[in-house]
């Protein structure tokens, strides 16, 4: 562990009538593995946009790898910063390749003007071959499986280069076996890439076991924080997910039999 | 079959224009297909066409009033695309209606005869002038100017502008900035295709190249390639038959999709996709 990576004080985050954010503060140290969960609409991807700059702050201060985040410095501090989402419906017939995919990865970095260049190819195909996808480099991204796009969702975020790693439910809508493959290769590119990493999962069962430290999320409100073995007992997350602690009990029973 | 009448100043003309504005309109095109937005297009070309007919009621440049309505529904419609929450279908199709009533009004209004409005409407390609080609020249150089320098942020931007601007790229800016552009090619191409007929002219290229390809750069270029030839065919058929041009181009436009759709590998994709299945024991 080392030093701050993400500072958040008292952020408020409200989209309309509703307020998704309602005064949260947290700290994240370099090289952490956090674990952010909740039920949904509890502000987790709230939560990570405040991260990256794409949140509008109502009132609180971020500091984001040692920038006072401004609705002005959100491009530069994004091009830092690695964001994978929940798998995107993407047109089958969509003109782009696997590669162009991950290429858009080095856009940002790259700047306007700049193309891509074989320095920028040949990390594209490094990346790939680290998400075990070269052998699908030159399809259509639109014949993808659900689990192969997210592969390329992380080589893509790879390409980048990140120094903050951001994953909001990776997994959700994945089968068992590529959810498995998907929280196993995060887990590696977070130790070999020495990155600092957020995990937004709505499912306990998609929480990666290797997390440093479980952030609860409800009502736009953190509501507990500490090592994943103290935090997660039957207790807490009978609260955070309003059900009694026998339901708490049978549903961990039932995911512990698989 | 006689074919002097390609040696006439108002035929070049007119062969210049197609070939400007098919490629204009078929790379515009090319966004409108990629970026699921036809009724954005329908709508600001229809507001191009109120925008006209105001200038010509109330004696200003018919142009100027086209360029100023179509920028004002893209001011509208840009935010409802861009925080892509809801479908903006609803509010789309209140404008569209709203515009195409706003230009009867204005026809009923104009005083005397209505020919310089129906012109608009159905377009007159063969009566183009210079500054009518060098407008369209402007706006062609413009917008295969700026896919060219801008290529990398647009085709983000074009693939999701949620991941695009995860990346640091500016695709807001982007996204209104096309919208200009739609702007700005419609109504410079007003007068030759005419309001109710441009928008084939954008959708159909694009769209055929869209059956075609797995490449975006090829894509664009198919667009154009088609945009060009929907121009031409048509106006020789116009000329050929003694029938509207716009009207000629336009049905040449769609008949190039319906080959292309025929002939389209994409028709295929579950084939490629099909493995052998396993039978679990």
């Amino acid at each position: 562990m080392g030093t701050t990576v993400i500072n958040i004080e008292n952020a408020v985050v409200s989209y309309r009538e509703n307020v998704a954010l309602r005064g949260v503060s947290l700290k994240v140290e370099s090289g952490e593995f956090v674990g952010i969960i909740g039920p949904n609409g509890a502000g987790k991807t709230t939560l990570l946009t405040v991260v990256n700059g794409l949140g509008k702050l109502l009132s609180g201060r971020v500091w984001v790898l040692g920038n006072f985040l401004t609705p002005g410095n959100g491009h530069s501090l994004r091009k830092r910063v690695g964001y994978v989402a929940q798998v995107e419906n993407i047109d089958p017939r969509m003109p782009m390749l696997v590669r162009d995919v991950v290429m858009i990865g080095r856009y940002g970095v790259l700047g306007l003007l700049r193309k891509p260049g074989k320095h920028d190819w040949g990390i594209v195909d490094e990346v790939l071959k680290l998400v075990g996808m070269s052998h699908l480099a030159q399809r259509p991204i639109g014949h993808l499986s659900g689990g192969e796009q997210q592969r390329v969702a992380i080589a893509r975020c790879l390409a980048q280069e990140p120094e903050l790693f951001l994953l909001d439910e990776p997994t959700a809508s994945l089968d068992w076996k590529a959810q498995t493959e998907i929280l196993g290769l995060v887990k590696q590119i977070h130790d070999s890439r020495q990155l600092t990493t957020l995990f937004v999962t709505h499912d306990l069962s998609a929480l990666p076991v290797a997390c440093d430290r479980v952030v609860l999320m409800k009502d736009g409100l953190i509501c507990g924080a500490g090592p994943p073995d103290r935090l997660l007992t039957n207790e807490n997350l009978s609260q955070l997910y309003d059900m009694s602690i026998s339901a708490v009990e049978e549903r961990r029973g039932e995911s512990s039999r698989v | 079959m006689d074919l002097s009448i390609f040696g006439y100043q108002f035929m070049q003309n007119a062969i210049i224009s197609t070939f400007l504005g098919g490629i204009a309109c078929a790379t515009i095109g090319v966004f409108v297909v990629l970026m699921h937005m036809p009724f954005i297009g329908v709508a600001m070309s229809h507001a191009a066409f109120a925008g006209a007919l105001l200038g010509l009621w109330l004696g200003f440049n018919p142009l100027l009033g086209a360029f100023a309505l179509s920028l004002l529904t893209a001011v509208i419609i840009g935010p409802l695309a861009d925080r892509g929450e809801l479908s903006p279908e609803t509010s789309l199709g209140v404008i569209f209606s709203l515009m195409l009533g706003i230009a009867f009004l204005f026809m009923g209004l104009m005083p005397g005869s209505k020919s310089g409005a129906l012109e608009l409407l159905w377009g007159s390609i063969l009566t183009n002038t210079r500054s009518d080609i060098i407008l369209l020249a402007v706006v062609a150089v413009v917008v295969v100017g700026l896919v060219f320098v801008f290529y990398k942020e647009i085709q983000a931007t074009i693939f999701h502008r949620g991941i695009a601007l995860s990346v640091g790229l500016p695709a807001t800016l982007i996204l209104y900035g096309i919208l200009f552009l739609t702007g700005a090619t419609i109504t410079a191409s007003l007068r030759s295709i005419g309001g109710l007929l441009i928008f084939s002219l954008i959708l159909n290229p694009a769209a055929a190249a869209y059956q075609l390809t797995y490449s975006m750069k090829r894509m664009f270029l198919l667009a154009a390639g088609f945009g060009v030839l929907s121009g031409w065919v048509g106006l020789l058929f116009s000329y050929l038959f003694n029938i509207p041009s716009g009207a000629t181009i336009v049905i040449t436009s769609s008949v190039i999709f319906m080959i292309a759709v025929v002939f389209s590998p994409k028709r295929r994709v579950k084939g490629w996709q099909e493995k052998p299945a396993t039978e679990v024991k």
